[in-house]
């Protein structure tokens, strides 16, 4: 094909330039072909499950079932206004900020601590780095089982341990005001090392020269941290930070496992609320205008990842 | 104190004297003690025998009667080998798909030019974005319409195409001399047989580091599989365990709910203390999945 377009060219721009247009455009689209070809199998897949996915999403939330055997019939931003006068969904999200907050600030405090403290490799921070880390690597529901024990009232292992110490035993996982703590402190436990890494992985930009000169100079090492190693960690703060974000939002197994989302939805975050509309509900209409709202709020921290990972040179 | 001179050995002479960073190692070798807490009582109560009783269910001492009786209860109970089929059955899958479409995608950002790479990119680049877990709903009804519902290539299939396998692959063909490509084209090999016999077999470290991600992330999933799954018999041993737990725990077996928990980790477990520094890194690369 290469051979025969030059051959090609002269006739057809005397001829008509639009065909001229249409033979470079096709000549192109020949070039590209195998590319196409090799990308094919991802873009199908992609087509169904993320790309079509948005778009069903968009229409399913305009539609809504009368009664659940009743055909679906338009009702245009109805969804989207009952979920957003639904007391559940709004509880969700106040509880899904809580939980976002409450969960990266200590998670991401201390990986960095941990991050600190290990930074020199040797047997005794390689032992101690994989310890923090197992709880990484084991699914959720396995963490939300053995969390369910420790928190069981009276023998539990946290009352065993620690209630005796306290003047009255709370009911961690039962009493509203504490459930959602109890929740967060597993999302902690088991995020804080996979945010350690990433920190790790930024301390070796640190250089360690201007650490030694820092020193003697007379800094200590809080004002080390503060002017030398927090402003080199910038970008892995920004890039955590996000994780931690988006981890708040798509990280559910545990409140299914342990609380349903109960004592009276003070744990219910905004997927659980999600499934719930789904699967206990039926309700497609309301689950796809709380899947819309939800991906609509993501988007603002979506356009802050693509910057972050921009500045990470494609996301590493 | 002669542990910590040993730990700050390479540390520059005039910081050793600090105090600080001795209190924060300190602090965090209590934390990573408290860490392992979950798990160190998931062994103890996994061995501890239920004739101790319900009171002494969370002491960390281990008994001093050892028994395998929750292990073999869990394993008959739980139904954890058909559960482990299933999961296994699912990872491979899902890997060895995978491997085909980040193989080729990836070869195609990272050697070809055409039309639309930028545009074609970035659409790979939205997956990043909206992790799949949020699209559960729409992807139910898709699944529900090919008729895949209650299987396990239901289960499978929105993850077959993966943007961040193609950006990783595509990173690893990047860093391959094109001299090694261009000897066999003068060879005559297809471009299928150049990915095939050059590509591939030089990015094998890459390969197994995106298994690492991958095979942990799929390992773990519960929500979507919950979803899509309807038949006990076809149960991943997340949603095995959390049905299991949910079962035990009405009758108070702790010991039992221990070991089946240790029975769907273990595999994972054994895996990373092994290959401890591989995981790592993978993870580190992971950073969106």
């Amino acid at each position: 094909m290469g051979l025969a377009e030059p051959a090609a060219l002269p006739v057809a721009t005397s001829a008509a330039p639009r065909l001229h247009v249409l033979k470079r455009f096709l000549g192109r689209f020949k070039a590209s072909l195998p590319a196409y070809l090799l990308l094919l199998p991802s873009l199908v897949f992609l087509a169904l499950f993320t790309y079509g996915a948005m778009g069903r999403v968009l229409i399913d939330a305009l539609y809504q079932r009368a009664t659940p055997k009743a055909p679906v019939r338009f009702v245009g931003l109805d969804n989207i206004a009952a979920v957003l006068a639904d007391p559940a969904f709004t509880g969700a999200v106040v509880n899904n900020l809580v939980y976002a907050i409450g969960t990266a600030i200590p998670s991401i405090g201390l990986a960095l601590l941990f991050a600190l403290a290990l930074s020199r490799t040797n047997a005794v921070s390689s032992a101690l780095r994989a310890a923090l880390f197992l709880p990484v690597l084991i699914p959720m529901v396995a963490a939300s089982a053995l969390f369910l024990f420790i928190f069981l009232p009276n023998v539990g292992l946290l009352d065993y341990y620690i209630g005796r110490l306290l003047p009255v035993v709370p009911n961690w996982l039962g009493d509203p005001d504490i459930a959602l703590t109890a929740i967060m402190v597993i999302t902690i436990w088991k995020n804080a090392g996979y945010y350690m890494l990433f920190f790790l992985a930024g301390l070796q930009a640190v250089p360690e020269d201007v650490m030694e000169a820092a020193h003697l100079d007379g800094a200590g090492p809080f004002m080390r941290l503060r002017y030398i190693i927090l402003p080199e960690l910038k970008p892995t703060f920004l890039f955590v930070i996000v994780i931690a974000t988006l981890n708040a939002v798509t990280q559910v197994d545990h409140v299914f496992v342990m609380t349903k989302g109960g004592p009276s939805n003070s744990t219910n975050l905004v997927l659980f609320y999600i499934y719930q509309q789904a699967v206990e509900h039926y309700d497609i209409g309301k689950a796809s205008a709380a899947t819309l709202l939800t991906l609509a709020a993501l988007m603002g921290l979506t356009a802050l990842s693509f910057r972050t990972m921009a500045n990470r040179e494609g996301g590493a | 104190m002669t542990l910590i001179d040993w730990l700050l050995r390479d540390a520059p002479l005039a910081t050793r004297r600090e105090i600080t960073p001795k209190l924060g190692f300190l602090l965090t070798v209590l934390l990573a003690i408290v860490w392992l807490i979950p798990f160190l009582w998931m062994g103890v109560a996994t061995l501890r025998p239920a004739s101790d009783g319900i009171n002494t269910m969370a002491e960390l001492m281990p008994s001093l009667k050892p028994t395998l009786d929750n292990i073999r209860d869990a394993w008959e109970i739980g139904d954890f080998p058909r559960y482990t089929l299933n999961t296994t059955i699912i990872c491979t899958g899902i890997l060895l798909v995978q491997f085909v479409t980040i193989t080729l995608a990836g070869f195609a950002f990272a050697r070809l030019e055409f039309a639309g790479k930028t545009l074609i990119f970035y659409l790979f680049l939205m997956q990043l974005m909206l992790v799949p877990v949020l699209l559960i709903v729409p992807n139910l009804s898709l699944v529900a319409q090919l008729g895949l519902y209650d299987t396990l290539t239901g289960v499978m299939m929105p993850f077959f195409a993966s943007a961040f396998g193609t950006f990783l692959m595509r990173q690893a063909f990047e860093a391959i001399p094109t001299e090694l490509e261009d000897a066999a084209l003068i060879d005559g090999a297809s471009l299928l047989q150049r990915i095939r016999h050059i590509y591939v077999p030089l990015s094998m470290p890459s390969f197994s580091a995106f298994a690492i991600i991958s095979v942990t992330s799929h390992w773990n999933d519960f929500l979507w599989p919950l979803m899509v799954i309807n038949s006990p018999d076809k149960r991943p041993l997340t949603v095995g365990l959390s049905v299991f737990t949910a079962t035990a725990e009405g009758t108070q077996a702790w010991g039992t709910i221990a070991a089946g928990t240790l029975m769907v980790i273990a595999p994972l477990l054994i895996t990373f203390l092994i290959f401890q520094k591989r995981f790592i890194s993978s993870f580190v690369t992971s950073g969106i999945k």
